[in-house]
């Protein structure tokens, strides 16, 4: 009789190699917006294959493992129908605004599972060697903090927590804190190598190394500003997939070093483009207390705020020829995009040519503007980003400001002393005319007075953003047949 | 016959710099407008770790390593199912003004040659 004990290997390893090739063919076919519907479905198939062929590591298991098989293949299909089901139910549900925390929760869950296959090697005392053990922890020590700093960047986003928190001397005590796991890591290594226990046993020290590890995730994440969300957002995706490529070389599994080094390089990728749109670099978002030092004086800037009723800014819009939109973060949190899009479409029945521009970081994750816009239906050839518009705003009639502030604050442009200086702005302010729709006379994320709202040019519409289209919808439709 | 895979030393490193390479090339095309579904369907892609999950539930021999292993294959399960859902939802929504040209163009040719069958 023929053994088949090479076959189980064999299908793995293809159904590996697949998956690996359709990560990467997926997420190619992304790069546009034509062909990126089916580059999910794509990747999606190299997942259900890598995960079918995962089964039959039953055949090959741990000859100590063997008398758990039955419970641990049934425990398999529990935890896969659970994790999988809920989350699936959640992510058909969750609104289009909240997609940032629902990445950050998917995010940790991916870094969690990362730390879990770490800690099964270290307890279970499977890595040997010290390449082995090194990487083993470092992909621990990153997904746990992945895990720990994606639930309250999710905390924060859900509004759960409010307020960063900051405290003297924080950047100090973080590092303690990662200096502590890296020396926990050490101990670890050491016994594991010496074959030695140091003043506890191996298992204790593991709980301690995880437990700073997360402590590592909330600690570096408490301090951060929800503005600065998109750049977080991103590390925690580059360290999610960076601690799986890592648990791969573990396992010795090359689909999982693939797919998670391919993850970390464009979350790397994506972090350095957010930072770079803030024109501050990564450390600088992440280690320092942006936005504290910026108290500015209010006097400095000549003028006042001039409010307008809603309608009457309507009425002028529909009479000019072009119209910039410049959606922010307001704009979600209003949940206002099928009202800015009903407002627009009228607009554009009376021959009025509308253009929506992008700020790379608006919102809370990179691109959250452009989803939201896609949802109300706004086709993406009407969605321009930064470099493509800005120039357009001196020919424009009217720039509508709607939710948004520092991403349009000419100090980016002119003002040295500016905390944002530097920083890329969309031009509003060279539009003839300026409407912003801000909820009150507060002051932007980074609590900078915004020149663009006293100049001669710009006028407020205060309100919650939904209030005001609506209000800017009838005042359009008020003009009835006298005005077509 | 073994098909076992043996990935040490070099052999890694050589896969870690090709992969993230390949990465960063795929992922710098990418226009801003997409980067969100981007950045969910990359969250997609690292769900993989499921598998990794169940290798070590699979191998579990006590009761801890069955609860961590447990613990990982619901988490990875979660991230890959969620993943899939809103990375979707979020790119069945966009949308272009125009019927895209270049499949009304083929629909036009095949009508044509549609006509000339018949005549």
């Amino acid at each position: 009789m023929i053994t088949l004990t090479w076959l189980p290997s064999l299908v793995i390893g293809l159904a590996d190699i697949c998956a690996a090739f359709l990560f990467m063919y997926g997420l190619q076919r992304m790069s546009s917006p034509a062909t990126a519907a089916s580059g999910i479905k794509v990747a999606g198939i190299g997942m259900v294959a890598a995960v079918l062929a995962s089964f039959l590591y039953v055949f090959s298991v741990d000859p100590a493992a063997k008398p758990l098989l039955p419970i641990n293949i049934v425990l398999a299909l529990v935890a896969l129908a659970i994790g999988g089901g809920l989350a699936w139910l959640a992510g058909r549900r969750v609104a289009m605004t909240a997609m940032p925390q629902m990445v950050a929760i998917y995010n940790g869950m991916g870094g969690g599972a990362a730390g879990g296959i770490a800690a099964a090697e270290l307890f279970g005392s499977r890595a040997h060697g010290a390449t082995a053990l090194v990487v083993t922890l470092l992909g621990g020590l990153i997904g746990a903090v992945s895990l720990s700093g994606s639930l309250i960047a999710w905390a924060k986003l859900q509004g759960v927590i409010n307020k960063p928190l900051r405290f003297k001397g924080q950047q100090v005590v973080n590092a303690l804190i990662m200096a502590a796991a890296v020396v926990v890591a050490g101990v670890i290594v050491y016994g594991g190598l010496a074959g030695a226990a140091l003043l506890w046993v191996p298992s204790t020290w593991i709980c301690i190394f995880f437990a700073f590890a997360l402590l590592f995730g909330v600690a570096m994440t408490l301090p951060i500003g929800g503005a600065d969300m998109p750049v977080v957002i991103s590390i925690y995706n580059a360290f999610t997939g960076l601690a799986v490529g890592l648990e791969g070389f573990v396992l010795q599994n090359p689909a999982l070093m693939i797919a998670g080094m391919v993850v970390g390089a464009a979350g790397l990728l994506l972090t350095l483009l957010m930072a770079k749109a803030m024109n501050r670099s990564v450390s600088n978002v992440v280690f320092t207390n942006f936005g504290e030092a910026a108290k500015s004086k209010p006097g400095a800037i000549k003028g006042e705020e001039k409010p307008v009723q809603a309608a009457d800014a309507a009425i002028k819009m529909r009479y000019a020829s072009s119209v910039i939109i410049i959606p922010g973060y307001g704009l979600a949190a209003a949940q206002a995009q099928q009202k800015l899009y009903e407002f627009v479409k009228l607009l554009q029945a009376a021959g009025v040519v509308v253009r929506f521009a992008i700020h790379p970081v608006a919102g809370r994750m990179p691109g959250q503007m452009d989803v939201l816009l896609a949802e109300a239906g706004v086709p993406y050839d009407m969605i321009f980003q930064l470099d493509d518009i800005n120039d357009d705003f001196a020919d424009t009639d009217v720039a509508l400001v709607i939710g948004a502030n520092d991403v349009v604050n000419p100090a980016a442009r002119t003002d040295k002393s500016s905390p944002i200086f530097g920083m890329p702005i969309l031009n509003a302010d060279k539009a003839k005319q300026v409407y912003v729709i801000k909820r009150g006379q507060g002051k932007g994320y980074a609590g900078i007075v915004n020149a663009l709202f006293y100049g001669d040019n710009c006028n407020m519409v205060y309100g919650d953003a939904k209030g005001v289209l609506s209000a800017m919808i009838e005042g359009v439709k008020g003009l009835g047949s006298a005005a077509a | 016959m073994n098909f076992e895979i043996a990935l040490t030393g070099f052999a890694a490193l050589y896969i870690f710099m090709l992969a993230a390479f390949a990465g960063w090339v795929i992922i710098g095309r990418v226009p801003a407008i997409l980067h969100t579904p981007l950045m969910s369907g990359s969250n997609f892609v690292h769900g993989i770790v499921v598998v990794g999950g169940l290798f070590t539930l699979l191998n579990a021999r006590d009761v801890l390593e069955q609860s961590i292993g447990f613990f990982a294959v619901l988490l990875g399960a979660g991230n890959v199912a969620g993943g899939y859902a809103v990375t979707s939802r979020m790119l069945a929504m966009f949308k272009t003004s125009a019927p895209a040209p270049a499949p009304a163009h083929r629909a036009h040719h095949r009508s044509k040659a549609h006509h000339a069958k018949k005549a």
